[in-house]
């Protein structure tokens, strides 16, 4: 029941928030926090619980039924690597309602009402296990999230929104094209027609149908991820939303399609990822060098962030389909680090754009005598941004690289590249923002209280995530190992096969 | 043929529509009363409505050799009632603004109401042919009503030109088919093509006329010409009418006639079906995009909508006509639903049918835009709305027959439709300059925002918990 609660909560939330707005606004957001709060006390509960989580893989489980003629079930299920993108959901949600305290003043009820269902969506994707409603969430993350863009969002909101929509949906509907294939072909083999992740773990397939099946579900997670080519909408989306929508955007979004990759395209689609791997890795490293070398020549802040996460979200795919255990831990560990990191640089924009009202790096400048506070906060940020040793990053890339090199040295050379790219446009941002000679006539406050409520957890959090990393480890450790009796097999064919 | 065997309890929904519509008429003779003959009209709807419910939901019988009274019949049956119920509805308050004689109408209502009950029902060439010539010709009259404004003459002529060509050509096709086979009965044109076992040239050529007349009708690509005219032109509830009741009794006539003959057997006539398909759902959403005018992007979705529903047609089979059961349920709702939005906020003068009309309509009227919101995302197949289930119903029929082409099709088109349902949708939530001009003053009836709200409530009651509906229409196909 308690999975339950974590979506009903959100959403039940997000309608009286919406209510009460029209009498008193601030009361909308204290019920925003509040059930963003519950979830997370909820989230931790659990795993105060389980510390280590050895006993089983499933946590808990809920089942019941919700169209049964067509063998669609109401299936949630919680494992470490769900607990640990919920607990990261409920964490960032929080923040994204406390950064828009001020910002957001026009429509506030509607404004919480989105955030939370975009949150109680990305919470049912974390938790489904019925490929209809896996499907169902997906969707429901995206309505909200095209209004939290295309309403509050900056000058340039409606094509933003636009393209972030028509890539997302246009995507999701390839996914939707596979689970129907899926959900036949298992049907048809099996004679009992369901859309149960478990049931249908062991699809017997040809393999010409397995790669069409799980092209169609890459097709939704390299678009969310986002795996370059597919990236485009992602620049404009993050740099058009406002400050919550940019951090739910970079913290969580995309972790929803890393999420897809680990949870159901590995698993479902054994052979054909094995097939696929040196591709995907390609694409990966690409996307990491690509991703570098246009965040270094950006202009506007939230862009340049923007393309920073296409540069780590390369390593996420590079590290998920070099197939082992420790890419693996890299992999899970960039998911929660990146969104952390990110959200932070997001929310920095976001407070200097409060400031002085521009998101364009060149007018900026000297901030680190004006707003010390500010700096060394995002100094820590942009270090952690590089993969500086101490800082969670670190230990996520370290780890994917390591794992990596056993599946593929050439490819993870270049992927090291990447940090060193990653160096370059990171000091970048030090350098034109923090330093340098102060050059707007505007004044720089530092960060209000509000403001350090927000960063100081964070900071925090980082710094744990790189000097303590097991706890996160021991969490999803189970999960990544039974994730690999499948794989392994497969895996040695394709390295047997290449040499 | 034997009249007298009749039982006149099993043909008692057709009589009733035909004395309310008598009813109607003379009571306008006496004296003119709108309230009135609204009254009558909804009254004998929901009459027949109830009689469905509790007499033939579980009577399964033939009028020979006219009509069969199925389940499948009587689940559409129904459907087609309640749809003209809501669109008189929706039309009381939309004529009572308009000075107009406004009586007349519901007459006309009620007879092409009859008419496209009638062709869910008929199995016969003959009651084929009158069912579609009692709903074409009321629907003449119903699409011209407002004669005053300056569109509808132009929309009325054009509709009747064109359907009645249309008939022509079905006419035609049936009197070939009738040469051949000997028999105007679906059943012995089945019977005829079995001991045969291929077409012959002059049978070709008879389906082949009959799908240009039935492709009128439907208002699919290239058949489509006319609709966005006629939407444009008609009246707004009138629009509803077309979009949802005159296409739904058609789509199943189609259905019904191809389970009969096994059309699928020939593949002549599935390609012809697959061609319009495609057609329908590509260039209907591509020119969709182009328009200005809210009643001519619905009347161009309507043509993508049309397409999608022949996907599950063409995978046949107990699947694909509960496919196309549940989408004709979610599609029926969500256009009477986006039709009487737009007819709410017509005034006097025109109809709300300019894009402008709806900028900042979510801060105006917050309640009709969110309605109108979704409406549309049912439209595009949204989750949390019937829509969403009844594409994913139309998607699962064609992949169970490995219709891939079909359902990448669809897929895109989805996607190509998405861009003007949004459109929309951003122009509600826009708060731009000028949006505090307000051109048109409609006034609102409590009626019509009630009549909305049940149909967004039904609309999304079914996109979150299907299998009631799922069940009902199994048990209906039985």
């Amino acid at each position: 029941m308690i999975l339950v609660a974590f979506v009903t909560i959100l959403m039940v939330g997000g309608i009286f928030a919406w209510i009460i707005a029209n009498w008193n606004k601030d009361l909308a957001r204290w019920i925003s926090v509040a059930a963003l709060s519950i979830d997370f006390i909820l989230g931790i509960s659990i795993w105060w619980q389980n510390p280590t989580i050895e006993s089983s893989t499933w946590l808990l489980q809920f089942t019941a039924k919700w169209v049964p003629s067509l063998g669609i079930s109401f299936s949630l299920a919680i494992d470490g690597l769900s607990l640990l993108m919920l607990l990261l959901t409920f964490f960032l949600g929080i923040f994204g309602v406390l950064i828009s305290w001020n910002e957001i003043q026009d429509r506030v009820g509607f404004f919480h009402f989105n955030l939370l269902w975009v949150l109680a969506g990305i919470t049912g994707v974390f938790l489904t296990m019925d490929l209809f409603l896996f499907y169902f969430f997906w969707e429901v993350m995206l309505i909200p999230m095209y209004f939290l863009i295309g309403i509050w969002g900056h000058e340039n909101r409606r094509y933003a929104a636009y393209k972030f929509f028509i890539f997302t949906q246009a995507s999701g509907l390839l996914m939707l094209l596979a689970i129907l294939g899926l959900y036949f072909v298992h049907g048809r083999a099996t004679g009992t027609f369901t859309f149960n992740y478990f049931d249908l773990l062991n699809t017997q397939m040809s393999a010409g149908v397995e790669r069409w099946l799980m092209l169609g579900f890459l097709a939704a997670f390299v678009v969310k991820l986002p795996v370059v080519p597919f990236h485009t909408w992602l620049p404009d989306a993050h740099s058009q939303a406002s400050t919550a929508g940019s951090l739910i955007l970079a913290g969580l979004l995309l972790k929803t399609g890393a999420y897809g990759l680990i949870r159901f395209v590995l698993p479902l689609f054994p052979s054909a990822s094995a097939e696929i791997a040196p591709w995907a890795m390609l694409f990966g490293v690409i996307g990491i060098l690509y991703g570098a070398s246009l965040a270094f020549s950006q202009t506007d802040l939230k862009r340049l962030v923007a393309y920073t996460s296409v540069s780590h979200m390369g390593f996420v795919i590079f590290g998920v389909f070099a197939f082992n255990e420790i890419a693996m831990q890299g992999v899970v560990m960039q998911m929660i680090t990146h969104g952390i990191s990110t959200g932070a640089l997001f929310v920095l924009a976001g407070s200097i754009y409060e400031r002085i009202h521009t998101r364009d790096i060149t007018s900026m400048g000297g901030f680190w005598t004006k707003a010390p506070f500010m700096s060394v906060v995002g100094l820590i940020f942009v270090l952690a941004s590089l993969g500086l040793p101490g800082l969670g990053n670190f230990v996520a890339e370290f780890l994917t690289l390591i794992g990596s090199w056993q599946a593929n040295p050439v490819l993870t050379i270049f992927a090291t590249l990447g940090v060193v790219a990653a160096t370059a446009y990171s000091l970048r941002i030090m350098q034109k923002v923090f330093l340098g000679n102060f050059t707007t006539d505007k004044t720089i406050p530092d960060l209000s209280f509000r403001e350090k409520i927000i960063m100081i957890p964070l900071v925090i959090s980082i710094i744990w995530l790189g000097l303590f990393p097991q706890p996160v480890m021991n969490v999803v450790k189970k999960v990544i190992s039974i994730q690999f009796v499948t794989e392994k097999v497969s895996t040695t064919e394709n390295s047997n096969g290449d040499k | 043929m034997e009249i007298s065997n009749i039982n006149i309890i099993d043909v008692l929904p057709g009589m009733f529509l035909v004395t309310a519509s008598l009813l109607a008429m003379l009571s306008i003779a006496i004296k003119r009363n709108h309230k009135l003959i609204f009254g009558l009209t909804s009254i004998s709807l929901m009459g027949v409505f109830v009689y469905l419910l509790v007499y033939a939901s579980n009577h399964r019988f033939t009028v020979e050799p006219l009509f069969i009274i199925d389940g499948f019949g009587t689940f559409i049956t129904g459907l087609i009632v309640m749809s003209a119920l809501a669109i008189s509805l929706l039309s009381y308050a939309y004529f009572e603004q308009r000075e107009e004689r406004k009586e007349e109408y519901y007459i006309l209502l009620l007879l092409a109401t009859l008419g496209s009950a009638m062709l869910v029902i008929s199995k016969h060439f003959v009651s084929l042919f009158l069912g579609l010539e009692i709903l074409s010709i009321s629907l003449y009259s119903m699409v011209s009503y407002l004669r005053k404004r300056p569109r509808s003459d132009e929309a009325g002529l054009k509709y009747l030109i064109l359907a009645a060509f249309s008939s022509a050509f079905m006419l035609f096709g049936m009197a070939l088919v009738y040469a051949v086979s000997g028999s105007m009965n679906f059943a012995g044109i089945a019977e005829y093509l079995n001991n045969t076992g291929s077409l012959s040239v002059t049978m070709l050529a008879g389906f082949g006329l009959m799908i240009v007349g039935i492709g009128f009708k439907l208002g699919v690509v290239p058949f489509h010409m006319w609709t966005p005219d006629v939407y444009e032109g008609a009246p707004a509830p009138v629009t509803a009418f077309i979009a949802t009741v005159s296409k739904g009794g058609i789509v199943v006539l189609l259905v019904r006639f191809f389970d009969q003959i096994n059309g699928f057997s020939y593949p002549v006539v599935v390609l012809s079906f697959t061609v319009i398909a495609i057609a329908s759902m590509l260039i209907g959403n591509i020119l969709a995009i182009q328009q200005k005018n809210v009643k001519r992007i619905l009347a161009y979705s309507s043509i993508a909508h049309m397409g999608y529903i022949l996907v599950a047609f063409l995978a046949g089979g107990a699947l694909g006509k509960e496919a196309v059961s549940f989408y004709l349920v979610a599609y029926f709702l969500t256009n009477i639903g986006a039709f009487g939005v737009v007819s709410i906020l017509s005034d006097q003068d025109r109809d709300a049918e300019q894009i402008e009309d709806y900028q900042g309509l979510f801060w105006r009227h917050p309640k009709i835009a969110t309605v109108f919101t979704a409406m549309l995302l049912s439209l595009a197949g949204i989750p949390l709305t019937a829509g969403f289930v009844g594409k994913f119903y139309l998607v699962a029929s064609g992949v169970n027959t490995q219709l891939w082409l079909l359902v990448l099709m669809l897929a895109l088109g989805s996607v190509i439709g998405l861009f003007y349902y949004i459109k929309i949708i951003a122009t509600m939530f826009d708060k731009a300059a000028g949006s505090d001009v307000i051109s048109l003053r409609p006034r609102l009836y409590l009626i019509n925002l009630i009549t909305l709200f049940v149909l967004s409530i039904l609309m999304i009651f079914y996109g979150v918990y299907p299998q009631g509906l799922i069940e009902r229409i199994q048990d209906f196909l039985k």
